[in-house]
C-alpha cells in the first residue's frame, strides 16, 4: 500500500539555520533518500520551492482567482515530500520516522487510495 | 425444553461470558475487519444454540466457534459477491487460508506474546486513532460494553460514540493499522498507551468527573479486570504497578462515601473496611515492579497508596517516605499534579505553613487554574494558618469548577463553616 508523507517546516527556523548545520541537515537527508531507496520503499519524492514561490488557483462560478501564496497560513509550510510503499501504516510510520524534518517540524502520513481495488 | 437443551443452552451462555471476546478476537484476525468479525462471532453463537443441544457441547468450544464463524463469514461474502465481485475475491483468499490452517493453529495457544487479545488491545489503543476514540474501542471490542453503557459511562450520546467507533474502524481499515503486537522497539510506548486507557477508564469508575454518584464500581471492575488480562498477556513493572494502584484505591470504595453517598476524606475514613486481600495483593506487586527496577510513574503511585494502606490510622501515615517517594514521581514525571499531591503531603508531615508556600507556588505558575482539587487544598491549607478570608475565596472557586455532586457538597459545607 502506498503513503504520501507530507514534510512541514517552519520555513524561517530552515532559513535562519547557520550554514554547517543546513548542510549536515541536507547530508541526512541524502542519507535517508539513498536508504530508503536501497530497501524498496521509494516510490518518489521532492523538495519544494518555499511557499513565496507558491501561487493558489481557485474557481468558483466560472470566476478564476489566482492568488500569491499557498492555499493557507501555517505555523508550518510544506517543504516536500516522499511518496513510499509498505505494507502497512506501522510500516510507513517506521520510515517516515527517518525522515530529518520529523525532528525539527512533522510530517503528516496519509494513505492513498488504490482505486483499482475499489468495486 | 429437555435437560440435554437446557445443559447445551448453559454452556453456550458460559463460553460466551467467559471467551467471546477471545473468539472476536481471532475471528478478527482471521476475517481482517472487525465488523466481519463481530457478525461472524454473532453467526456462530446462533449456530450453537441450535446445534449443540443437538450434538452435544463440543469438546473445544472456541475452536468449533472461531471455526463456524470464520466459515459462515466466507459464505456471506460469497452471497454478497453477486453484487460486488471484489468479495468474491476476498471469499477466495480466505478460503484458501482456512483450507491451510487446522484447528490448533487458528487459536495461536503456543504462546502468551501470540494471543489475539493482545493483538486486539493494541490495535484499538493505537497512537494513530484519537484519545477518544481509542477508550471507545476498547470498552466496545475488548470488554464488550454496549454501545449505550459506554455512553452511560461517559456521559455522551450513544450516537456520539457509535460515530466514534465507526470512524475508528474505518481508519484502522483506510490507513491499514495492522493487527499486530508491536514489535520490541515500539513496544514500551506502545504499551504506555494501552495503560493509559486502562487508567482513564479506572479513573471513571473510582472518581466519576461529573453526575450524582461519587463511583462507578462497575468500570473500575472492568479496569482492573483488564490489567489482570495484560500481566497476563504482557507482564512488565508498569504494568504490575498500574495494577497495584487501582487494587489499593478499590481496596478503600467502601469507606471513601457515606450511606447518603456524601465524600470521606482519607484522613476520616475507616480503615477496618478497607479490602486487606486486595492491600496485600496490591502490595506485593508493588514491590515485585519496584525490585524490577523498570518501573515507571505507575509504579511510583502505587507505592505511595501502598504507604497510606500500610498506616494503621491517619496520624501514623509515614508522611517523610510519602514525599520522598513523590520526589522520585515527580523525576519520572513532572506533572503539577504530583507536585501538588507533594505540596499536601509536605503540610502533613512540617505543618500547613510550609505545604501552603509550596501550594501557592505551584498555582502561580498557572497549571492548576481549573483544577478544583488546587483550590480545595488551598482553601484548606488557609484555613488552617488561619487566613480564613483566602480559605473562603480559594472555596468558592472550587465550588465553581467542581462538576460531581458529592465534591460540591462537600466544599459548599466547608464554605458555609467558614461563614
Amino acid at each position: 500500500m502506498r503513503y504520501l508523507c507530507l514534510i512541514y517546516d517552519e520555513e524561517k527556523v530552515m532559513a535562519t539555520m547557520p550554514k554547517p548545520e543546513a548542510d549536515a541537515f541536507m547530508r541526512e537527508y541524502f542519507t535517508f533518500t539513498e536508504g530508503v531507496k536501497a530497501s524498496g520503499h521509494y516510490v518518489a519524492g521532492e523538495a519544494l520551492h518555499p511557499v513565496s514561490t507558491a501561487t493558489t488557483l481557485r474557481i468558483r462560478h466560472g470566476k478564476t482567482s489566482t492568488t500569491d501564496g499557498p492555499f493557507a497560513e501555517t505555523k508550518e509550510q510544506l517543504g516536500g515530500f516522499y511518496l513510499i510503499e509498505a505494507a502497512d501504516l506501522n510500516a510507513a510510520l517506521q520510515i517516515a520516522a527517518k525522515i530529518p524534518s520529523a525532528r525539527t517540524g512533522s510530517v503528516e502520513v496519509r494513505p492513498v487510495v488504490d482505486f483499482s481495488r475499489m468495486p | 425444553m429437555s435437560a440435554a437443551d437446557q445443559t447445551a443452552r448453559e454452556a453456550v451462555d458460559t463460553v460466551y461470558r467467559a471467551d467471546s471476546r477471545r473468539v472476536l478476537a481471532t475471528l478478527i484476525r482471521l476475517l481482517g475487519d472487525f465488523d466481519r468479525a463481530e457478525e461472524a462471532l454473532h453467526e456462530a453463537f446462533a449456530a450453537a444454540l441450535q446445534q449443540w443441544p443437538v450434538d452435544g457441547v463440543p469438546a473445544n468450544p472456541r475452536a468449533w466457534l472461531v471455526s463456524t464463524g470464520r466459515f459462515r463469514a466466507i459464505d456471506q461474502l460469497r452471497r454478497r459477491a453477486r453484487h460486488d465481485r471484489s468479495l468474491g475475491d476476498l471469499a477466495e483468499a480466505l478460503e484458501r487460508q482456512a483450507a491451510a490452517s487446522r484447528d490448533d493453529d487458528i487459536l495461536d495457544e503456543t504462546s502468551p506474546v501470540d494471543d489475539d487479545r493482545l493483538r486486539l488491545i493494541f490495535t484499538c489503543c493505537h497512537p494513530a486513532l484519537p484519545p477518544d476514540a481509542r477508550l471507545a474501542l476498547t470498552l466496545r471490542e475488548v470488554c464488550g460494553l454496549t454501545t449505550e453503557e459506554i455512553a452511560r459511562a461517559f456521559l455522551a450520546t450513544p450516537s456520539t460514540i457509535a460515530q466514534r467507533i465507526v470512524r475508528a474502524k474505518a481508519k484502522i481499515r483506510d490507513a491499514r493499522i495492522p493487527y499486530q503486537v508491536p514489535g520490541p522497539d515500539d513496544l514500551p510506548a506502545r504499551l504506555d498507551a494501552v495503560l493509559h486507557v486502562v487508567y482513564l477508564l479506572f479513573n471513571e469508575g473510582y472518581a466519576a468527573t461529573a453526575g450524582p454518584s461519587l463511583t462507578r464500581a462497575d468500570l473500575s471492575a472492568e479496569a482492573i479486570r483488564l490489567a489482570r488480562l495484560l500481566a497476563d498477556l504482557q507482564p512488565g513493572a508498569e504494568v504490575d504497578g498500574l495494577l497495584a494502584l487501582m487494587l489499593l484505591h478499590e481496596a478503600r470504595r467502601a469507606s471513601r462515601t457515606t450511606a447518603d453517598g456524601d465524600l470521606v476524606l482519607l484522613e476520616d475514613q475507616d480503615r477496618a473496611s478497607w479490602d486487606r486481600a486486595a492491600i496485600a495483593e496490591g502490595q506485593a506487586l508493588v514491590e515485585r515492579a519496584l525490585r524490577s527496577r523498570r518501573f515507571g510513574a505507575y509504579t511510583l503511585q502505587a507505592a505511595i497508596a501502598a504507604v497510606h494502606a500500610e498506616a494503621p490510622t491517619s496520624a501514623a501515615t509515614d508522611w517523610p517516605q510519602i514525599v520522598g517517594l513523590y520526589d522520585v514521581l515527580l523525576r519520572h514525571d513532572p506533572s503539577p499534579v504530583f507536585a501538588l499531591n507533594r505540596a499536601v503531603a509536605v503540610a502533613m508531615w512540617h505543618g500547613a505553613a510550609e505545604g501552603l508556600a509550596l501550594v501557592e507556588q505551584i498555582l502561580a505558575r498557572g497549571d492548576l487554574a481549573d483544577y478544583h482539587f488546587a483550590h480545595a487544598a488551598h482553601a484548606d491549607l488557609c484555613r488552617r494558618v488561619g487566613r480564613l478570608a483566602d480559605a473562603r475565596a480559594s472555596y468558592a472557586r472550587a465550588l465553581a469548577l467542581a462538576t460531581q455532586e458529592p465534591e460540591r457538597r462537600f466544599l459548599a459545607r466547608r464554605l458555609a463553616s467558614l461563614e
